[in-house]
């Protein structure tokens, strides 16, 4: 089975758009629930499209907001302007 | 206009040529400490912060996340938070977090602003600013959170004084101390790898969340805030981590010793962590193995597997934690159980409730070796007979832990490993604390035993435990021992009741 990456974002308003947004380009994605945070997994690679979340928020979105409502992550990190990707190269 | 550079370009400009060779004095003079540990950097432009934050959007989110948690904090007090949390006992892990981690974050501050002058790559150093400035907003955030607690509720006043002087924070300290102590490199692997990546999100995942649970809002809000930084860190960590490992093989046997050190340590630090959800949550959301389930066998050897392209494996004992995750947490609650007279913090047995689902998620294990003693001493208490252990533990020389978690293979059998250094003999609790002594032995020789140095007349010329305790600022009964009885369970009954029979603004 392939190593899972994760991420996890305060189960707030401001982060509710994100979470839709990932759930959305990431399918084989599980969003877990605890109480006040939920915590993504995904096998390998989990991506956050900047367009993705601009479509379910309905503004501008520069990713580095993602600093905002993170909790935490697993995975090695490539970012740019339009996709916060996490993976493992295994 | 000029178009705007994209996020590579910004970061790359901040951190490629803003730096110089320096002519007055060659860089090894300048930058002593970032070799001596043996660690072979080729090229200091190998190494890039993922993130690639640059000083402007630093600023930037923090000060957006420190406006979001000081208008949350500011509604909790005004609206008498403090009596919304589930139960006054959950506070035992509010104030063991004052006294033993808000310390470390001070620490953390101080080891990282040290470590970013150590470097010669700019990259580096920056992460390591950016670093040290998130500890010490840490630190502040949590002092100002908890100390509306300190308001209401008892053993909260003396973290700075007990610091240096109470017995079971050298726990932490030493752990701190040690990372300190060393070189730079191996500091940055031991907190911002070992502990932060590897971890910390057993403490700021579940037991923040746990926290939540409680109905604890201001430590869930500064702590989500704080992880939220942690994450960078941790992406440092994993960075430091993968740049020595690129550039050179000679480095990866030394950081392979440092994962495996810092591994133990940091694993050895968060039982304390463990004893807090498991024990001192009244309401609990998941249990200290099943945390360790998700956050280590599951996330944590993912990034092992993953640092498998250079030839590092899993630390090493960590087989010895996975044999250890159903019982870790039983042992330490009974030793901060007994020893209640020289804590700053109050004990209790669980009530049937938190019985039976101890039960449900340690099942035979804690059925048949550890309810049986709380059901012991639950009997204790009820014949006026309440069990302290009025004298002081032996603690292990390396992690200062109490010596009294067992074999990894009999829980019935103390685990206790003798080592000898400079014609002295030592004690230390487990494999993982030996094998760091002896890889170190002129290291640990120095480490100043807690106990040891009360039995000596250090502690104030303290004769007992009482004294003791006193010479810590603590009052017997107030701040120290059993929770049922205490003056803050009675303060939390009669304002619970208030609260029910009176409308909020009544005289």
């Amino acid at each position: 089975m392939a190593d899972k990456v994760f991420i996890s974002l305060q189960n707030n308003a401001e982060a509710q758009p994100i979470i839709t947004a990932i759930l959305a380009d990431n399918p084989a994605a599980v969003l877990n629930e605890s109480p006040g945070m939920v915590k993504i997994d995904c096998p390998s690679r989990l991506v956050i499209r900047r367009e993705s979340v601009e479509a379910a928020l309905g503004r501008d979105f520069d990713l580095q907001e993602l600093h905002i409502n993170l909790i935490s992550l697993g995975g090695n990190i490539d970012e740019d302007d339009d996709e916060f990707v996490l993976y493992w190269r295994t | 206009m000029a178009k705007k550079l994209g996020l590579k370009e910004r970061y790359a400009l901040l951190t490629r040529g803003l730096d110089w060779e320096t002519t007055y004095q060659p860089m090894d003079a300048v930058f002593p400490y970032d070799s001596y540990e043996g660690i072979k950097i080729k090229d200091w432009d190998g190494w890039a912060d993922p993130f690639r934050l640059t000083m402007d959007a630093y600023w930037k989110y923090q000060s957006e996340k420190e406006r979001k948690l000081y208008a949350i904090l500011d509604a909790f007090q005004q609206n008498n938070g403090q009596l919304n949390i589930s139960d006054a006992r959950y506070l035992s892990a509010v104030k063991l977090w004052l006294q033993g981690i808000t310390p470390l974050e001070y620490a953390a501050h101080r080891g990282f602003a040290h470590a970013g002058r150590a470097f010669r790559g700019a990259g580096a150093r920056i992460a390591c600013q950016m670093q040290s400035i998130d500890e010490l907003r840490h630190a502040q955030t949590q002092l100002h959170a908890f100390s509306h607690y300190n308001k209401f509720f008892n053993g909260f006043h003396g973290f700075a004084h007990m610091r240096d002087r109470a017995w079971y924070l050298s726990i932490p300290k030493s752990f701190f101390e040690d990372a300190m102590t060393a070189g730079p490199f191996e500091f940055v692997t031991s907190i911002s790898f070992a502990f932060e990546y590897v971890l910390t999100n057993l403490l700021f995942m579940p037991f923040v969340s746990g926290a939540a649970y409680n109905g604890d809002m201001a430590t869930t809000t500064f702590g989500f805030s704080a992880q939220s930084d942690e994450s960078r860190h941790m992406t440092l960590g994993l960075e430091v981590v993968k740049f020595m490992l690129q550039q050179h093989e000679d480095n990866v046997p030394i950081v392979q010793g440092w994962l495996d050190k810092w591994f133990w340590r940091g694993y050895r630090l968060l039982g304390l962590v463990g004893t807090m959800m498991d024990y001192m949550l009244p309401k609990k959301v998941m249990s200290w193995a099943e945390a360790w389930g998700i956050y280590w066998e599951e996330n944590g050897t993912a990034l092992f597997h993953d640092l498998g392209r250079y030839g590092i494996r899993l630390p090493k004992h960590h087989e010895v934690a996975a044999k250890e995750k159903q019982r870790l947490t039983h042992e330490m609650w009974t030793v901060l159980y007994q020893y209640g007279n020289a804590l700053s913090l109050h004990t209790w047995v669980p009530d049937d409730e938190e019985i039976a689902w101890l039960s449900e998620k340690y099942g035979a294990t804690f059925d048949t070796l550890y309810k049986p003693r709380l059901l012991f001493l639950r009997a204790a208490e009820q014949r006026g007979e309440r069990y302290y252990n009025n004298r002081l533990p032996m603690v292990c020389q390396v992690c200062q832990i109490p010596i009294f978690y067992t074999e990894p293979d009999d829980p019935l059998t103390q685990c206790v490993r003798i080592v000898e250094a400079a014609a002295t003999r030592h004690h230390c609790c487990s494999d993982g604390c030996a094998d760091i002594f002896n890889h170190e032995p002129m290291k640990y020789v120095q480490a100043l035993i807690p106990p040891q140095q009360i039995y000596r007349g250090e502690a104030g010329g303290a004769r007992d435990i009482f004294e003791y305790a006193a010479w810590l600022h603590l009052e017997r009964d107030v701040d120290t021992g059993e929770y049922r009885g205490s003056p803050d369970q009675k303060n939390w009954d009669a304002w619970q009741e208030a609260h029910k029979t009176k409308p909020a603004n009544a005289a």
